[in-house]
Order: C-alpha cells, then structure tokens, then sequence
C-alpha cells in the first residue's frame, strides 16, 4: 500500500510541477492544489498506513489499549487543508483580478513589475 | 512570568480583532495600530531583558507537556527578533498615520498590519515546527492581501508572482514537516534535535535538510531562490514594503538559524558548507542586481537580497563569533531597510517619482531629510561609527578565525558595491539639480506636512546611530545570543525539563 502511496505521491507532485510551468495563469492555480495535495498525502502515507483503532481510552481503562492510530498525521493533514483552502480562494481572487487588469491569463503578459515606474 | 511570552502575541490579535469591531471609524483603528505596536514593542523589550536575566523562558499551551503539546519558547534570538518587530511595526504604524490612503484603509489596512504583525512574532515565538508552518501562513496570506491592496496593475502582477512562489515555499516546508515526522514522530523542535541525532542514516537527515534550506531559501530571498522579491517588492505604498523590507525575509533567516544550529547540527560539513556558498552568490548577486538598477526601490529591493547574504554568511560558518556578527547584522539590517524604505516614500512623495532619473536637489531643498538618509545608506555600507560597520566587522573576523579568505573578501567587495549603490542614490536623488520634467509644485511640499513621516525615519537613524556607538554592549547581547544557538543542550533542557545525558551534549 505504501508503494502505491508513494507513486501517488510523486505522480501528483510531477502533474503540479508540470501544470504550474504552463504559461497560463489558473494552472498555476490547479498546479498549487496538486501541489497542496500531494504533500497531504505524503504526511498521510510518512506516518505510516496501518489498520488500528481510534486512539481513545475506553471508559473502564486508566491508559489506552495497544495499537491505536496515530490521529496526529491526520490533525495536521486537517490543519494544512483549512489553511491551503483559505489560500486558494485568495489566489483565484487574485487571478480574477489579474484577468480584469492584464486582460489575459498569459504569464509572459505580467512584465508590468519589470518596467520603469510611468 | 510566563505572561510576557505570550503578550507579544496577544497584543496584536487583540489590536486586531478591536480594529475590525471599528471598521468604519478609522480615526480609532489608527490609534489601536500606534498603540498596539507601541505597547508590543514594549512587552519585547520586557522579555528580551527578563531572558537575559533568568535563561530561556518556555510556555506549554494549554498545559500539555512539552514534547506533546505546543510551547512557545523565548531565548535571546527570538526575544531580539520580538523587539525588532515591535520597533518595525511601531515606526511603520506612525508612519501611515500620514501615508495610508483613504482607500487602503477602508479595507483594513491596520487590522491587517497587526496580524500580519502577529504571524511574524509568533514564528518568533513558537518551539514547535509544525506550528511554525501554521504562523508562516499566517503571516503571508496577511502580507499577500497587504500587497495587493489598492489594486494597481504593477501591484496585482507583483502580488501574483510573490503569492505562487511563497506558496511553494510553504508546500516544500509542509512537505518537509510530513517527512521528518515520519522519521522521527514529534515535531516538537528541541525533541527533534535528540530524535534525529539517534537517526541511523545521515542521508536521509541530510536530504531533509535540503528541503528545509529550499523552502526557507524562498522565504529569506536567498540565491537562488529571490526571484519573487524584486518582482514585488517595490509595488506596495512605501510603508507596506518598509514593513516587508524589515521583518518578512529575516522570519526566513531567523528559520534558518533557528533550524540550521538546532536540529540539522549533525552534518555541518556539507549542509553549512553549501550555506556559505550560496551566502556569498546572494551577496554577491544582490549588490550587482541593485547597481542595474535605476529606480530607488529596486536598488533598495536588491539590497535586501545582498543583506539576507550577509545573515546567512555567518550562519555558514557556524562559529559562535559568526553567528553573533549574523545576528548584529540581523538586527542591523531590519532597522536600516525599513528605514530607508521610509524615505524613499519621502523622496517619492517630495520629487513626484521613484526613479532616479526624474529626481533630484533634494539636499538643497531638505538637507534635515538627506541627512537622515546618509545615516542608513552610509550604515548600510558598513563605514564606521554606524551599526553596519560593527556587524561587517565581527562577519571579517569569524571569516578570518575559520580562514575562510574567500567569504571575508566577498564581505570587503558587496560593502563596496553596496556604497556605490547608495552613493548613486545619494548622488541622483539628493546632491544633482532638478530634472527639468520634475513638477516645482510637489516640490513647495511644507516641512510640516512631513512631520508624522519624518518622526519614525528619525526614530530609526537615532537606533542606527545608537548600535553603533554602544557597539559593545549590543555586540555582547548577540554573543550570548549566538552562544545559546551554539550549545542547544541549553534551549532542549528548557524546553522538556530534564537534564541531558553527558554525552548528547559534549559534542556539540
């Protein structure tokens, strides 16, 4: 399973590297979002995929029973998504807005930064 | 007292939070932002004098105990790094009081100065790696919106440019995070620096190195990964730049130190060899992009780059006398950029334009003005008495004590480029005629009206001129700093209370 992960992984990681190095603007929104998902998967898959139980303590135990899952990997997987999701609505704000200004959605268009101020 | 560590956090959340119940009144969030910053400038200087006196202070959130829970730990670098960000927010909050446009304000500007204020210190702050990640998003979805605000079209373009490679900075940072976990199974900082001493293989620590030298090589603008920063850096209103100048790629540089001497220790050889060469490229890079460059905020932009070199050159040679004169520089540096990305919104606001072609006589008009330019570009270029000096000079001799001739000779080489690059400022903008284009109306611009501008730049030049002259005392502070980075048995004994075994710490 690990393997099938792992090839998952560096598949998503290629597809976002290849799709942001488009010269079209909202790929390299799709890039950041496979880009964002193929580290989620790698924390997923880098704390290990086993089959364990809920890590809660059963009510007539002082301490938790062995072989519980790591809820840890899935917290911060949560945490990254909430975070990752707020961003990428910033950033389809921002490439609406580029479309608006530039008119197009070619990066080679965005050399306005380069030029002297009019 | 465990309050003061978490005050510098509160404070701006909670300026913040009050800015946004007061959205329409603006007179008050303006205040709220001057006072926030001033009261979190204060609470820095508390904490950095109570770590100096009693040791690294730590704070477990929530009660839960170290290497389980959040903490949040201050030693001496990261409560020098609050202090600096409680001067930068406080001058660069006066300084809108003037500036900030109606229209910039009306959709938060000073809320979000304060979070973006609040990310900052709480990457500072935090012992955790993962929480690091968090308040690094924090900062930057703050300073992408601040970028953006007011929607020109050089802004939207530069704000495109630094959102996607920021992004993939923090993709590579989350990434990295997944891994070491993986490894090692905690992402408390001073745990993973015993977890990944008992690591079995050094090349995996070292390809984790890598990544984490990558994604905060993007953040700090280092060679060569900057390329977002020129792109963007000199669209902003002046007061936002000043305040990214100051504080956004040094959160980079202070990752890196904290990362770089804490956890990744084991393979100095390689990972801080590689650190110092690409330390001098940026220096090196950064000081020639500015000399290209014909625009006062550009120059100033690569100057940044050049200046995160610097920071990272002592880093590379990871000696005690190294790093403190990093850390001078450090400090050095975020109070000169800012500073001179304040003037430059004077000049701008004086001579009509940023470029350099189309200003000038400013000497004559406004000699108090070009005075205080004189003292940060001067600084900047390292000629004593002033604080660039001081920090070039502890830079020279760690490169002479480790024999690393090459680093010191381009340290003597940059500080020259970089005099040529403010002596051209000084030069087009300051001491030659008006240009003929220039507008004479903007030019009859009352001295009064600069007042709330002129009261932080003269703010920061005093500080400039103070690190100079008291150059002991403050050479002494980043001494005991970098000591404290040098030997991470301390912050790790701080940090989850027990004694380390004899022989973890011996070696180090």
């Amino acid at each position: 399973m690990e393997l099938v992960m792992a090839v998952l992984v560096g598949g998503l990681f290629a597809a976002g590297i290849y799709t942001m190095l488009r010269r079209s603007i909202v790929r390299i929104a799709i890039g950041l979002v496979l880009l964002g998902h193929a580290a989620n998967l790698l924390i997923f898959t880098a704390a290990r995929l086993t089959r364990y139980e809920a890590p809660i303590i059963p009510a007539d135990a002082q301490q938790i029973a062995e072989g519980v899952a790591d809820p840890l990997p899935q917290a911060l997987i949560l945490t990254a998504i909430v975070i990752s999701f707020g961003v990428l609505v910033f950033a389809l704000t921002l490439i609406q807005r580029v479309f608006q200004v530039v008119g197009s959605d070619d990066v080679d268009e965005l050399i306005t930064t380069d030029r002297p101020e009019a | 007292m465990s309050e003061l560590l978490v005050l510098p956090l509160v404070i701006p959340l909670a300026a913040a939070g009050a800015s946004l119940v007061f959205w329409g009144r603006r007179r008050i969030q303006r205040w709220l932002a001057v006072l926030g910053t001033g009261s979190q400038l204060l609470v820095g200087v508390a904490l950095l004098v109570q770590v100096r006196s009693e040791g690294i202070q730590v704070v477990e959130i929530g009660g839960w105990p170290a290497p389980f829970g959040i903490v949040l730990v201050a030693d001496l670098l990261s409560s020098i790094m609050v202090v600096l960000t409680g001067l930068i927010g406080f001058a660069v909050a006066l300084y809108s009081l003037g500036t900030v446009e109606a229209r910039h304000e009306a959709f938060g500007y000073f809320p979000l100065l304060q979070i973006l204020l609040l990310g900052v210190c709480g990457a500072f702050l935090t012992g955790d790696i993962f929480n690091l990640y968090v308040w690094f998003e924090v900062m930057l979805i703050a300073s992408f919106v601040l970028l953006a605000l007011g929607g020109r079209r050089s802004q939207i373009e530069g704000a495109i440019k630094y959102v996607t490679l920021n992004l993939i900075a923090s993709i590579f940072f989350l990434t990295a995070v997944g891994v070491l976990y993986g490894v090692t199974g905690t992402l408390n900082m001073a745990d993973l620096s015993l977890r990944l001493d008992r690591l079995p293989s050094p090349g995996l620590q070292t390809a984790l190195a890598m990544l984490f030298l990558v994604a905060f090589g993007i953040k700090a603008a280092m060679f060569p990964l900057f390329f977002w920063l020129p792109a963007s850096y000199h669209t902003p209103p002046p007061a936002v730049t000043a305040l990214f100048a100051g504080l956004l790629t040094k959160v980079g540089v202070y990752a890196m130190l904290r990362v770089f001497t804490l956890i990744f220790d084991n393979d100095v050889g390689y990972t801080h060899t590689l650190i110092l060469a690409l330390a001098g490229l940026t220096m090196v890079v950064g000081a020639l992009g500015a000399l290209a460059q014909h625009e006062i905020r550009r120059i100033l932009s690569f100057l940044i780059i050049s200046g995160v070199g610097y920071m990272l050159l002592g880093l590379g040679m990871f000696t005690a006398l190294s790093l403190a004169a990093a850390i001078l520089y450090l400090i050095h540096d975020v109070v000169v950029k800012a500073n001179l990305f304040l003037i430059s919104g004077v000049v701008r606001r004086i001579s009509g334009s940023y470029e350099l072609a189309r200003s000038g006589g400013l000497y004559a008009g406004y000699p108090a003005l070009a005075l205080f330019f004189l003292v940060p570009a001067l600084s900047l270029a390292g000629v004593p008495p002033l604080s660039g000096f001081i920090a070039k000079l502890g830079l020279v001799q760690a490169g002479v004590v480790t024999g690393d001739f090459l680093a010191v000779g381009v340290v003597l080489v940059v500080s020259f480029l970089t005099l040529w690059a403010m002596a051209r400022i000084w030069q087009e903008a300051f001491w030659k005629k008006p240009s003929e284009g220039a507008s004479t109306e903007s030019v009859r611009l009352g001295i009064w009206s600069l007042r709330a501008q002129q009261l932080p730049i003269v703010m920061l030049a005093a500080i400039t001129i103070a690190i100079g002259l008291l150059g002991q005392p403050v050479f002494q502070l980043a001494f005991e700093a970098a000591d404290q980075l040098m030997q991470p048995s301390g912050y790790i004994e701080a940090v989850l209370g027990t004694e380390l075994p004899g022989d973890g710490s011996a070696d180090r």
